[in-house]
């Protein structure tokens, strides 16, 4: 909403500088988001007379004037079109300033002496765009007046934000009360008088919804001249309000929807045919808007229509064909009451946002529409002349709202604010609202006046109180709570912990957008389900990712693009996997790795990082819930990951996740110059643990054999490791795997895995027979069903 | 015995010119040990006459005395030399930079949000997190924005259909946790929000903290306290102006957007300030009874204050970062800044 500071001076004027206004109204929660002169900065221009006017004798599209600047007459070249004698102009003394820096001098044009300039408004600032021709003045203009003077130039536009509670101050009279509300001042308006009819004729209105359209007011008015001038004081209050001049009928719609805050629309009377009807529109009729595009109404949009079709949709926009032009010459003026529901939605559901639909869909005073419709009268009989016919109105009082009544608790006040207000200042506040107030035992009873569809319940009243009163003036304590400790799960690895580590090894954070490219993701993921939206910002953030693998590759892709050739990165996040009805929202901590192991150094770490890195620092993260042993890696197919370097990470026999180094067939298809490892793995399986359980030491000795056997290359460890444990009894304490090696002295397609084991009884020395059992039960086994043989 | 002196010259010079241990070991072995040249004086005493033997003895012993202290002194002498020797030649470059993997870091929206959660959860609040992909009724309608309201307009939504949407806000975790949970409650809800917007200053999606207290008797006061101390410390700055200015929530009543004093340029007035002097950096409010009433709680006996912040928005503030959109960048040269 913009607005004149001086319209609105007109209305009430505090002892208060423009910003000092705007920080007062900003503070009562009327946020002013920008204050702008209304004109550039410029003088020494007055109004002044075109006393006389002759063509140049050396150039066709010249004039010579005689200008009267109120102090002499001048000479002037004057090259617009539509200079003419006897006009009022706005003038450019020599030594003026105009927008631009621009200096008025002395000049000769082609021979001829030209002291000063008749300004057009485009050269005042006044327009955007360059002006056809000389700004003309009304002839009641005083000449040698100061034109800043004269325009009331020296006035700002405030934009103020307004929120969607407050349609009530979407006028110049709405935010003019609220601001007499804020400085205790009486607000006074223009002097609305009703408009004496001087012909009976009327038009028929039939408002069929009712609930859509609870008042409805018309008024023929006969012969207006559509082709008269909007005034120029008229044309600088809609310019200062953003809003452009059109045409007569237009600008007064539009003035009075500025000044008090009711839509208006003019229809040609020649055009309305039979009745004008206010019902749902039929599914699939049509309509031609004002901006020539042609609609297609659904069944719950409300309209206005005659008896052969739609003419608007109520409260948001008209048609072309029922639109006032200049041939216009008898207008029907609606002035109507649109409920916000019967509008709210309709104006995006059509894309058209409008300022009509802005205000109806906020709640538009219901009581203003006979107000509007005598004013706008007034000044279409002063504009464009012509006669009023009588103002018919067609309302349905149960339908309107009613008037509202809510008690506000003193109790209640009290504490919501933490402060005692007076009595007298509270019911002052709600009076100075606009509300009837009543002392009733508990406290006030309000009425709430008609513009204010934001008071419904106390709690509204302690708002307008507190607002008024002042946030700031208001106490702050600190809240009262029982202290105590709460449940705090110790075997739960916090998320914020797992962070942390993967801090410590060398990973930085990444945040990777939750919607992602469907190619990418496609590529990476070719058989993932996951939500697509129904309106993205762009087709490349249009599905939602099903795994943090496209997001870290995209920002790996950004940081190879730079030079950044060693990543090292992780995120946490959800996934979405599956389709709407059936969605898993899946917590998930993914991590990439590319180039050297550590950065560029003198001392080693130059090899580039493998599988086996990443698996070390996954294995760190699972290691802090201390269930290693519920984790397994099995050997896995994924479309993302090289086959051979790949495995599925699983939690208690179920799948948690990924690891592997990227499809070298899938990096060829991003594009990709370098390796990398990846891994994802469900938080709430990194997040699971246990809490410690003591074992006492034992006080015997522990015994060791290193054991090195031969088996298939492709057999994995897991699986000897596996039979070992089986094997080895329950006094094994620990078994690590310290070699394994392929090549010279170990046949071709089989590897050599050295393991050593560690016994040690709780309670006793274990004797060699013992071990020597256990160890043959480990060759045995192994050999049975792994085909492994003891290396000698 | 006459040659005792000339002995022990001997001895000595040899003692001091020795440069090595086995050298030394040598000396000793050759004059004080067992069949060493002075342990042979002494053996020899018996040849003297008696009266001789304490005098020629006591100066033997001297002797010896004196050659074992310059063999000890020596061999200190060399093991010192030896020492420093060694301790030059395994001499370090000391500024050559460390080994290993050098940590990472945080994302500075991580950092800030864990920093947030932490002033809260010091005082009692918990964290609470919930779905991004959120249905209509718990993003919009409890929350007191029926379909249509105009506040719809304020947070432009990504839709997947009619009623399924992302997430606007991180209030719907607040809901979730009032339709379970029995006051008192107390939390912060942190966590990704969405919103199709995409310009210089808002990317599509962005992180929030709000936080719920509700409780018997909660008023505008606790509201007001809380959110101003949480800015002191947050920007560490006890002197922080701050101002809460009334606006419009749905869910709240009364609403306000709080405004600190721009930490860039102390309130003179700057660009990120837009020479206002002042930064909005929250929303905040008390409870709306119709967001209780949706999710059972008497609204008559509970009062609860509720706010939201942008941590973005924070962390810009707090760390000096002019371009909202490097945040999803994950541009190493940006994260490591944070490290």
């Amino acid at each position: 909403m913009k607005f004149s500071e001086q319209w609105l001076r007109e209305w009430v004027s505090p002892a208060l500088a423009t910003q000092a206004l705007a920080d007062q109204i900003t503070m009562a929660g009327l946020e002013v988001d920008g204050i702008e002169p209304v004109a550039a900065a410029f003088d020494g221009v007055v109004v002044a007379e075109v006393v006389e006017r002759a063509p140049h004798p050396d150039a066709d599209k010249l004039n010579v004037c005689q200008v009267d600047d109120g102090v002499e007459r001048l000479q002037v070249v004057c090259g617009a079109p539509n200079v003419a004698e006897g006009q009022k102009v706005a003038f450019a003394r020599v030594g003026a300033v105009l927008p631009g820096d621009f200096k008025i001098k002395k000049a000769k044009l082609r021979g001829v002496e030209s002291r000063g300039m008749i300004c057009s408004a485009s050269e005042l600032g006044l327009e955007e765009e360059t002006s056809a021709g000389i700004l003309e003045l009304p002839s009641a203009a005083p000449v040698g007046e100061d034109f800043r003077t004269y325009m009331t130039l020296d006035d700002s536009t405030i934009e103020v934000d307004l929120t969607p509670n407050r349609g009530d101050c979407l006028s110049v009279k709405g935010m003019a009360r609220e601001v007499g509300v804020l400085n205790r001042l009486p607000v006074e308006g223009p002097n609305v008088a009703p408009v004496a009819s001087v012909h009976e004729e009327t038009f028929p209105v039939r408002v069929e919804d009712t609930e859509g359209c609870p008042r409805y007011l018309g008024r023929v008015i006969k012969g207006v001249d559509v082709t008269a001038e909007t005034p120029l004081w008229m044309v600088e209050r809609l310019r200062r309000s953003g809003i452009r001049s059109i045409d007569p009928v237009v600008d007064i719609t539009n003035y009075v929807m500025l000044e008090l805050g009711q839509p208006l629309h003019a229809f040609d009377r020649a055009n309305l045919d039979g009745a004008v009807v206010v019902r749902r529109a039929r599914q699939g009729e049509q309509l031609v808007l004002l901006d020539g595009q042609t609609i297609t109404l659904n069944d719950d949009t409300l309209i206005i229509a005659d008896e052969r079709g739609p003419l608007a949709i109520g409260g948001v926009m008209g048609g072309e064909h029922s639109g006032v032009s200049v041939d216009t010459r008898d207008i029907f003026l609606e002035a109507a009451h649109f409920s916000p529901l019967a509008v709210a939605g309709q104006a995006r559901a059509y894309g058209l946002h409008t300022d009509a639909s802005h205000r109806f869909e906020r709640g538009v005073d219901p009581r203003l529409a006979r107000e509007a419709a005598e004013r706008a009268t007034t000044l279409l009989l002063e504009i464009t002349g012509g006669e009023a016919g009588p103002l018919i109105e067609a309302a349905d009082e149960s339908q309107l709202p009613d008037d509202r009544e809510v008690v506000l608790r003193r109790a209640r006040l009290d504490q919501a604010l933490d402060k005692v207000l007076p009595d007298d200042e509270v019911g002052e506040i709600l009076e100075r609202l606009g509300m009837s107030v009543e002392r009733v035992d508990e406290g006030w009873r309000a009425k709430v006046p008609s513009w204010r569809f934001d008071i419904a319940i106390e709690e509204d009243l302690i708002e307008e109180v507190a607002r008024i009163h002042g946030y700031n003036q208001l106490p702050a304590r600190h809240p009262r709570a029982l202290l105590g400790p709460r449940p705090d799960n110790e075997a739960r690895t916090p998320l914020a912990s797992l962070r942390h580590r993967m801090v410590s090894r060398g990973y930085f954070e990444a945040v990777t957008y939750s919607f992602v490219a469907p190619d990418l993701q496609e590529t990476l993921l070719p058989e993932a389900v996951s939500p697509v939206l129904a309106n993205p910002i762009s087709s490349d953030l249009s599905v939602m990712r099903a795994s943090l693998f496209p997001g870290l590759v995209r920002a790996l892709e950004h940081n190879l693009n730079r030079q950044q050739n060693r990543v090292r990165l992780f995120e946490t996040g959800l996934v979405f996997r599956g389709e709407l009805d059936d969605l898993d929202q899946v917590p998930m901590l993914g991590a990439l790795v590319c180039g050297s192991r550590e950065p560029e150094g003198w001392s080693g770490g130059k090899e580039k990082v493998d599988f086996f890195d990443l698996k070390g620092d996954l294995e760190s993260l699972i290691e802090m819930g201390g269930e290693g042993e519920a984790w397994r890696f099995e050997p896995g197919v994924h479309p993302a990951l090289h086959p051979g370097q790949c495995a599925r990470v699983m939690y208690r026999g179920q799948e948690a996740g990924w690891i592997g180094t990227l499809h070298p067939a899938v990096r060829a298809q991003l594009g990709l110059k370098t390796d990398a490892v990846l891994f994802e793995v469900r938080l709430d399986a990194l997040t699971h643990g246990r809490v410690p359980a003591f074992q006492p030491l034992s006080r015997y000795p522990e015994v060791r054999r290193d054991l090195a056997f031969l088996v298939d290359a492709e057999q994995p460890v897991q699986a000897l490791l596996d039979t070992l444990r089986a094997q080895a009894g329950e006094w094994l304490v620990e078994a690590h795997l310290f070699d394994v090696y392929q090549g010279k002295g170990v046949p071709e397609g089989r590897k050599s895995v050295a393991l050593g084991l560690t016994w040690q009884h709780p309670s006793r020395t274990l004797n060699d027979d013992e071990i020597n059992q256990l160890v043959d039960a480990i060759v045995e086994e192994s050999r049975l069903h792994l085909g492994a043989e003891l290396r000698a | 015995m006459d040659h005792l002196p000339t002995l022990v010259a001997e001895a000595r010079d040899a003692i001091q010119a020795a440069e090595s241990m086995a050298v030394l070991d040598e000396l000793r072995v050759r004059y004080l040990g067992k069949k060493g040249e002075i342990t042979a004086l002494l053996k020899g005493l018996g040849q003297l006459p008696a009266e001789e033997r304490p005098a020629a003895g006591e100066r033997i012993n001297q002797a010896k005395q004196a050659l074992s202290a310059e063999l000890d002194e020596r061999k200190q002498t060399l093991e010192k030399a030896a020492l420093e020797a060694r301790l030059a030649a395994e001499t370090l470059d000391v500024t050559l930079p460390g080994r290993g993997q050098p940590s990472g870091g945080l994302h500075p929206v991580t950092r800030t949000l864990e920093r947030i959660e932490g002033l809260f959860t010091h005082v009692g609040f918990d964290v609470a997190v919930g779905p991004e992909i959120e249905d209509d009724y718990h993003n919009f309608e409890a929350l007191n924005i029926p379909a249509h309201h105009p506040a719809r307009g304020m947070a432009d939504t990504f839709y997947f259909d009619a009623t399924r949407l992302l997430r606007t806000h991180t209030s719907p975790v607040q809901v979730r946790t009032m339709k379970s949970t029995e006051p008192p409650i107390r939390i912060v809800c942190p966590g990704r929000v969405y919103r199709s917007d995409s310009d210089l200053t808002h990317t599509p999606m962005f992180h929030q903290v709000e936080g719920l207290l509700v409780d018997e008797d909660v008023r505008f006061s606790d509201l007001k306290g809380t959110i101003q101390d949480f800015l002191h410390a947050f920007f560490e700055r006890d002197d922080l102006a701050v101002r809460f200015r009334p606006s419009y929530f749905p869910f709240t009543e009364p609403s306000a957007e709080v405004d600190i004093q721009c930490v860039m340029c102390d309130g003179a007035g700057c660009r990120v300030c837009s020479h206002s002097g002042w930064l909005e950096v929250m929303g905040c409010g008390m409870v709306h009874p119709e967001v209780f009433r949706h999710s059972g709680i008497d609204s008559e006996r509970y009062t609860g204050f509720a706010f939201g912040m942008g941590a973005e928005r924070l962390a810009m503030l707090r760390y000096g970062v002019n371009d909202l959109r490097l945040f999803f960048d994950n541009d190493l040269r940006f994260l490591q800044q944070f490290a």
